[in-house]
């Protein structure tokens, strides 16, 4: 397994820029949030695709949909925790181990292009949405 | 069912930054599911958990170059807009119609991914392809 090459220094600081219109932005960012509010989700379903139309690269759109979905999740759980509907126990159980847990998917993403693994994901989804429907 | 639910947290950290989804979709599944939650708390607590994971996740996508921050934050401030709106939905629904809402949610989810894994090209190309 090789290791991918990372950024220049110059690179490190500066990332990737588009020239998307703030306003386009601002939009995807709406639906986002209230998508993200509604299920308790990120939103990054429905914030990758929509900044890949808006022009950044798929791997950029990615990256760029992690950092976004951070101001959109503190916004969310901040306007439940005012319903007291926020079980912050329960956040840290599985929060916690889920912080970790990225560090090694992101690292992977960088490897592998996991057809197979992507599609086994699905259909674990696939049970886990009809579990929750009956 | 502590151990159960810290164990598919950090399925979900790996599938979320795997996939660039997984966080939150399992989150709230595991909080009903393993947990016992109501719907809305587990969707509340998800948005909590979902916080540091996306965090980490995007302190790592940037060490690879991958953020476009300019963009981030204008999505980011857009979606603190549209957050209201949401909860305010989700609190007005019914809880069993939330719960098949996001059922349906997740299956669209799995199929998306089932689409992407089919295709010929892949969605997320590797770091060798022209991005």
């Amino acid at each position: 397994m090789k290791r991918p090459r990372r950024q220049s220094r110059h690179g490190l600081l500066t990332g990737v820029a588009s020239d998307a219109s703030m306003f386009r932005l601002l939009a995807i960012g709406l639906v986002a949030g209230v998508f993200s509010a509604l299920f308790g989700v990120g939103g990054g379903i429905v914030i990758v695709p929509l900044l890949v139309v808006a022009g950044l690269p798929a791997r950029a759109a990615t990256g760029t949909s992690l950092a976004a979905i951070s101001l959109t999740a503190a916004a969310g759980a901040t306007a439940y925790a005012f319903h007291g509907d926020v079980k912050p126990g329960a956040a840290a159980l599985i929060g916690i181990p889920a912080m970790f847990g990225v560090i090694g998917g992101v690292a992977l993403q960088q490897r592998i292009a996991g057809r197979t693994l992507t599609f086994g994901f699905a259909l674990f989804l696939a049970a886990v949405g009809i579990r929750l429907l009956v | 069912m502590d151990v159960l639910a810290a164990v598919l947290g950090f399925v979900a950290g790996v599938l979320a930054g795997l996939f660039g989804v997984g966080g939150g979709i399992l989150f709230v599944p595991t909080l009903v599911l393993v947990l016992g939650l109501t719907q809305v708390h587990a969707e509340a607590t998800s948005l909590l958990a979902i916080l540091p994971t996306v965090l980490v996740g995007a302190w790592r996508q940037h060490r690879y170059g991958n953020v476009d921050w300019r963009a981030a934050l204008f999505v980011g401030l857009g979606s603190v807009a549209g957050v209201e709106g949401g909860v305010q939905l989700a609190k007005t629904l019914p809880e069993d119609t939330l719960r098949r809402l996001f059922a349906v949610f997740t299956l669209l989810v799995a199929a998306n991914l089932a689409w992407r894994a089919l295709r010929p090209k892949p969605a997320y190309p590797s770091r060798n392809d022209s991005a």
